[in-house]
């Protein structure tokens, strides 16, 4: 077995033990520690990006190229299984993209302003990792709270009142869906017998009428507790709220958070209840359709209501959100690969936006509040304060730089050419307009028109709102400050709008993947064939000892 | 057995969701307690409730499955129980920075005037 068929296991081995060789140092190192963190990031990109390519790599029998690990040896609907394709490789690159623009970004100054930073941050992308990446729902769910307890942690970080009471909700309502999530696992296992989402998909179809009512709910209950973290309206209240008091690098990973609530609906929504899910096929879509639109209208009001900029961009949060679970719930092939493209684009210019904000309220407020706050808690520390003066020069016509770097955040998430916001939103109206099926005297229900109404609402309340802030921003200072920035922290936010321009201009290769991903997803067969037929690996030399163990061991913990 | 069962998870969980919408901190820890015991509670259900049925197999040749009780709610359960203590303490940490920082024990950080 060569070392290639591991590789799937190692965007979760990986930041596991990076976050747990990085408590053993000293927390006064923060050099050494940051550049085991970085080093780790970017190997994990690296691996990420090989695993894309494994995933786009047309297999010998044209179908899509699905990799699955074994974990433990157990076979599939018995042990947990992992899942490499499409879907999750796109999802672990926008991941470590995002968390090497956030770490760069924290070495300027966050990241000494709290204990543990580096563990926290490897912690959480080992747990978003392996929400992506894992095919087993309980497994999902011990994923999803070492993504959520490392996210307290960071949501903490640099401590201060408003950061407190805020995390405060923030555990509260997580740990509250978390409960849900549990009940809504044990309903599906009472009613099904299996927690293994492939196994689930071929089960389904065979539930009987009267256990058909105990499915649904099961469903409708993990629904929410996905929904939750994705904040549809009613329940993302507590989001920009949140989000709005993390620290700018927090905030700037937290944007994929969302996004992994976002990714489960997608992945169970077409695999559990397709076409061929017999009595409960489409089940919630009309849900999530009208939620989603409730929660683009509702943050397209957030955001044109919210003064304080990092509200503002907690409100894109929903609006990304709601697009995301409106094109989910219409179950259209065409329209979920457009959503895929915008998912991407306005993550990445979400996650940009968030580090820029920091910079510009620098203009008006140089950054003495945060540092206040931070030397109040932590105590002034000498050695610090001469690393301090070491770091780099500021750069130059800093404003004309966060005016451009402003400019194209707003291009992006308002949806306007030529960026790549503006080629997600035509994707995803084309696919509207011209559903399959309905290219010729076809009519269009009223949901659709409304969601492209709202799609198009959404972009003009996101350019009205930047505008404001940006003539706030660069045309009010008459004195003039010029904020201390350093390249370290303008180059991130460089490299995520340039992985958006790219983007742009590799739109036709992009568009081309996601497509193939939604078809691959809305035709799951060759997905649940790799991973019910996934051999397991023969032990390479035959021992003495009895292999009776299996029996007294229970395969669904995980570890 | 399983009226009682089923009374006793819905007493929790009702308990629980009251206590969260009370607005105290302490309420809501003790809240998000008696609502993780009775998810704990609802999820060894639904393996099926059976008395003096072993989870584990004893023997090995030809066994009956249906005198043995099925572990695997109880391995989830097990991790359930792990993961909500680690939160729970978690929480609780937040909960008293909280306090410590603004000298009040309401969710907002300041008493209702």
């Amino acid at each position: 077995m060569d070392w290639a068929e591991h590789l799937v296991i190692v965007p979760i081995l990986l930041p596991l033990i990076t976050g747990a060789a990085l408590l053993l140092i000293d927390e006064r190192r923060h050099a050494l520690k940051a550049a085991i963190n970085v080093i780790s990031t970017i190997a994990l990109a690296l691996v990420a990006i090989a695993l894309l390519d494994f995933a786009n790599t047309p297999t010998a029998t044209n179908g899509p190229a699905t990799k699955v690990y074994l974990l433990a040896n157990w076979p599939a609907p018995f042990g947990i299984v992992l899942v490499l394709d499409r879907l999750a490789a796109l999802m672990l690159v926008l991941t470590s993209m995002l968390a090497i623009a956030a770490i760069v970004y924290s070495l300027a100054r966050w990241h000494r302003s709290g204990p543990h930073f580096h563990t926290l941050f490897q912690l959480l992308l080992m747990g978003v990792n392996g929400a992506f990446l894992t095919g087993d729902l309980f497994n999902l769910f011990v994923f999803f709270e070492v993504m959520l307890a490392s996210s307290y942690g960071l949501m903490l970080h640099g401590s201060g009142q408003a950061r407190v009471k805020a995390g405060l909700h923030y555990i509260v309502v997580n740990l509250a869906a978390s409960s849900l999530f549990l009940i809504g696992v044990a309903m599906i296992y009472g009613v099904t017998g299996t927690l293994n989402m492939a196994d689930l998909a071929l089960r389904i179809p065979g539930v009987p009428a009267s256990d058909r009512m105990l499915l649904d709910a099961g469903a409708g209950i993990l629904g929410i507790a996905f929904l939750v973290k994705a904040g549809m309206w009613p329940l993302g209240f507590w989001l920009p709220t949140a989000y709005n008091a993390a620290a700018a690098p927090v905030a700037a990973i937290f944007a994929i958070l969302s996004k992994v609530g976002v990714y489960v609906l997608l992945r169970l929504s077409p695999l559990l209840f397709g076409v061929e899910a017999g009595a409960s096929s489409g089940f919630g879509d009309s849900w999530l359709l009208v939620g989603g639109m409730v929660t683009i209208a509702f943050g397209a009001i957030g955001v044109m209501a919210s003064q304080a900029k990092g509200r503002l961009a907690g409100y894109y949060i929903l609006v990304s959100s709601g697009t995301m679970l409106a094109a989910i719930g219409i179950a259209n092939v065409s329209a979920t690969a457009g959503a895929l493209y915008y998912m991407v684009s306005s993550t990445l210019a979400i996650s940009a936006f968030f580090l820029l904000i920091e910079l510009i309220d620098r203009v008006q407020d140089p950054s003495a509040g945060v540092l206040a706050i931070t030397l109040d808690a932590y105590g002034e520390d000498l050695e610090e304060e001469e690393a301090e003066e070491e770091i780099g020069v500021a750069i130059p016509s800093t404003l004309a730089i966060l005016g451009i770097s402003f400019a194209a955040c707003g291009l992006l998430l308002a949806g306007l050419p030529p960026l790549s916001g503006f080629v997600g939103k035509f994707a995803i109206l084309t696919a509207l307009l011209n559903p399959d099926g309905l290219t010729e005297g076809g009519s269009l229900s009223p949901a659709i028109w409304t969601f492209v109404a709202l799609l198009v609402i959404s972009g003009l309340a996101a350019m009205i709102s930047l505008t404001r802030a940006g003539i706030q921003a660069f045309w009010a200072p008459i004195e003039g400050i010029v904020p201390r920035v350093l390249l370290m922290e303008i180059a991130p936010i460089a490299f995520l709008l340039s992985l958006c321009v790219g983007l742009t201009i590799f739109g036709g290769p992009v568009m081309r993947y996601m497509d193939q991903t939604a078809q691959s997803l809305h035709a799951p067969h060759s997905y649940i064939r790799d991973v019910m037929s996934a051999p397991r690996v023969e032990a390479p030399a035959p021992e003495a000892t009895a292999p009776e163990a299996p029996a007294t061991k229970t395969p669904e913990v995980a570890p | 057995m399983e009226l009682v069962l089923a009374i006793g998870i819905g007493v929790l969980i009702g308990s629980g969701v009251w206590l969260l919408f009370r607005p105290r901190t302490y309420q809501l820890i003790i809240g998000l307690s008696l609502i993780a015991y009775g998810v704990n509670l609802f999820i060894f259900s639904m393996g099926r409730l059976k008395v003096a049925a072993p989870p584990v197999l004893s023997s090995a040749g030809a066994v009956n499955p249906a005198d043995y009780a099925d572990p695997i709610p109880q391995a989830l359960v097990l991790t359930a129980i792990v993961i909500g203590f680690a939160t729970t303490a978690l929480f609780l940490v937040v909960l008293l920075v909280s306090r410590g920082l603004t000298g009040s024990d309401h969710v907002d950080g300041r008493e209702p005037s």
